[in-house]
């Protein structure tokens, strides 16, 4: 936990923080953070998770100059370029040209500098057409796109992003996460706060944990991110759904619980390839009330949604007493790992019930299609029942 | 859990950072040094912020820069008909209109840069909030951009020396202090009013308040000449007193002649300009959670 950098002889990037910054709300002293402190030396990709409210911005905000610390210090090496946010700085009535000039001078970069790069910006940003029209008529698609390559191409040692790929569309964020992966290429550090978790592991070769104004994992990203997401299950513990208030819809009807089973009876665990079952038990029933759920996996991607809004020969239908709703699944298509249960419920024309983790489930290997499968036997959740023709000496 | 302040700790001896490069970020400082070197890495910008606005300030205007112009010229004219000819006030031998536009020029320029310069920080919230500069540079831009304003305006001497045929004597080479005195007061004046903005939007409506009534302590409808000196000296703590007398001396050699009341303008402004850079300085650190 020092606080100085130079016995140690690091590399050109070296930053070392004790920080604690505070925020007065009335009387009260809100600690954003308390006793933060990390290294990062040039050429890190450094990913920062954590929840809302966690502090991760505070952290990024201060590396920015942005606000001081209450107590402690940081020391930077090289030239700071940050989005916060992009097109900061833009003013509608100038133009895109000027306001390239503006945004650059803005960030910090010289006029012969923007001037010299002003080409290889346009460019990147594809409003060339556009450029002498001022930016109050632009559409926000080309105002994001022309706004992060002013960013893109400050060239600085040391490039903090905070959340700016929450803006534009697939296209768009594609090319930052290309940008970034370049800048990081060319040896550069690159601090990165974001919710999107696919990205950070994706990008980022380390990782940081932020947990109520706290570094709680400091080590590599998929630890980083494996270690937020248990962290968020744990909120979702009991299948005793009934009783969570953070769900949507108009609740005439609910879900009250969850249970998911697999071939071995009642547990959270499945295997691939085997049954799995999904029971949801609701407080009532409604005309043309139906139930779907989707299976999500760690990283927050949807891989599929049975629903069972349109009927099929093999359902079937019988008269309860407590209102229930099963899913048959025979064979379990799912690669092994963690997944999550969102689960929704309409009835009477509206939206009754929409809950997200409402459970978790983990999937073991197994054999789909006659095949073993484990988890380190590929990408993607999915593995489909196939068969292969191939040469007889390609065996053994 | 301890709550720790800044005073708290000890301050450790701070050796300077190694290579220049390297940057520290630490907790307020309230030294009595304060630090330009960003300010002067980023004079660029200066330029741009008073650019920008300019350029925004006269877009899809009917009349355009003109409007540099006219502000300074029409209130001459309004003064000219009460004050001088209903009125009767006194303009020390010279053509009330000259007289009176001689004053109106500076004042122009110090009421727009410390309306202007006051606003700014409100205005740009979005930038300060989000991207690292000297907070500084945005009351220095207002004050570029009224100097602009000032220049374009200043053109219509020499139309009315003219029309009136009157030739500026030979003290106008003086007239740049004169305007530098001004500067110094207004900018001092924006920076204490802009950092003021921040905690108290009611700045918002004070400033244009004070403008109003701060014009007419100001000889700029009226000869101060006739007061005591005694209480010219008071008068003169008024910075604008030294800068409107001093430009009617630097053009047309009328009384007074810089003198005990110019040196008190002039200490004045500075404190102003002092006073401004420390206040703005200890709020600005704090103003990304404040705004």
């Amino acid at each position: 936990m020092g606080s100085t950098t130079r016995g140690y002889g690091t590399l050109a990037e070296a930053l070392a923080a004790r920080l604690r910054s505070r925020e007065r709300t009335q009387s009260q002293t809100l600690w954003a953070l308390r006793d933060v402190s990390f290294r990062i030396e040039r050429g890190d990709t450094v990913g920062f998770v954590g929840r809302n409210g966690a502090g991760k911005s505070t952290i990024l905000k201060i590396l920015s100059r942005i606000t001081r610390p209450t107590s402690g210090r940081a020391v930077l090496r090289g030239r700071v370029g940050s989005l916060l946010e992009v097109g900061t700085g833009f003013h509608a009535e100038l133009t895109g040209r000027e306001n390239v000039f503006l945004n650059g001078a803005l960030l910090g970069l010289a006029r012969s500098e923007i001037a010299q790069r002003f080409d290889e910006i346009v460019a990147f940003s594809e409003v060339e057409e556009f450029l002498d029209t001022p930016v109050k008529r632009y559409s926000s698609g080309m105002l994001v796109r022309l706004a992060f390559s002013v960013a893109a191409h400050l060239e600085p040692e040391i490039l903090l992003v905070d959340e700016v790929l929450a803006v534009g569309d697939v296209a768009f964020q594609r090319k930052c996460i290309g940008k970034m992966t370049e800048v990081a290429a060319q040896g550069r550090t690159v601090i990165f706060v974001s919710h999107n978790l696919a990205v950070i592991q994706a990008l980022c070769e380390r990782g940081i944990l932020i947990e109520r104004g706290g570094v709680v994992v400091d080590g590599t990203s998929g630890d980083a991110v494996t270690t937020y997401l248990r962290g968020l299950e744990t909120d979702a513990t009991a299948a005793e759904v009934g009783a969570r208030l953070d769900r949507g819809g108009w609740r005439e009807v609910w879900v009250e619980r969850i249970g998911i089973d697999g071939e071995k009876g009642p547990g959270t665990w499945l295997r691939t390839g085997g049954p799995a079952t999904f029971t949801f038990e609701v407080s009532g029933v409604q005309r043309s009330l139906s139930c779907a759920f989707t299976i999500v996996d760690q990283l927050g991607n949807p891989i599929t949604t049975a629903s069972s809004v349109h009927a099929a020969p093999q359902d079937v239908w019988e008269k309860q007493d407590a209102p229930t709703f099963v899913c048959q699944i025979d064979e379990l298509p799912l690669m092994p790992g963690r997944y999550r249960v969102d689960v929704t419920l309409r009835g009477a024309g509206r939206l009754q019930d929409q809950l997200e983790g409402a459970a978790y489930f983990e999937v073991v290997g197994g054999i789909i299609g006659g095949r073993p499968v484990g988890a380190e036997d590929g990408d993607g959740s999915v593995v489909l029942p196939v068969s292969w023709r191939g040469p007889a000496e390609a065996l053994g | 859990m301890r709550n720790a302040t800044v005073l708290d700790e000890p301050q450790p001896v701070r050796p300077q950072p190694a290579d220049e490069r390297e940057v520290w970020i630490e907790p307020a400082e309230r030294s009595f040094a304060i630090d330009l070197a960003p300010l002067w890495q980023y004079r660029q910008l200066v330029y741009f912020l008073a650019w920008r606005d300019i350029k925004v300030r006269y877009k899809q205007t009917l009349l355009g820069i003109a409007w540099a112009l006219l502000q300074p010229f029409l209130a001459t004219i309004v003064f000219t008909i009460f004050f001088g000819r209903v009125a009767h006030l006194g303009s020390q031998g010279l053509p009330y209109a000259l007289f009176a536009f001689v004053g109106m020029l500076p004042w122009t320029y110090f009421s727009n840069a410390v309306t202007n310069g006051s606003n700014t920080l409100v205005a740009s919230a979005s930038i300060v909030t989000k991207i690292y500069f000297p907070r500084s540079a945005l009351p220095i831009a207002s004050v570029v951009g009224a100097a602009v304003d000032f220049a374009c305006a200043a053109v219509l001497l020499v139309p009315l020396f003219f029309w009136y045929g009157v030739r500026p004597s030979v003290n106008a080479f003086t007239l740049p202090l004169f305007f530098l005195l001004a500067t110094v007061a207004a900018l001092g004046l924006a920076l204490i009013f802009a950092a003021m903005s921040i905690r108290y939007r009611d700045v918002r409506f004070i400033v244009p308040f004070l403008m109003q009534i701060w014009l007419f302590a100001t000889p700029i409808a009226y000869s101060a000449v006739t007061l005591s000196s005694a209480w010219r000296v008071v008068y003169a703590l008024n910075p604008m007193v030294g800068v409107v007398e001093g430009f009617r001396w630097a053009l047309f050699d009328v009384a007074p002649a810089p003198g005990w009341e110019t040196a008190v303008s002039c200490v004045s402004a500075v404190a102003a300009l002092l006073c401004g850079a420390f206040y703005f300085r200890n709020v600005a650190q704090s103003l990304a959670d404040v705004i």
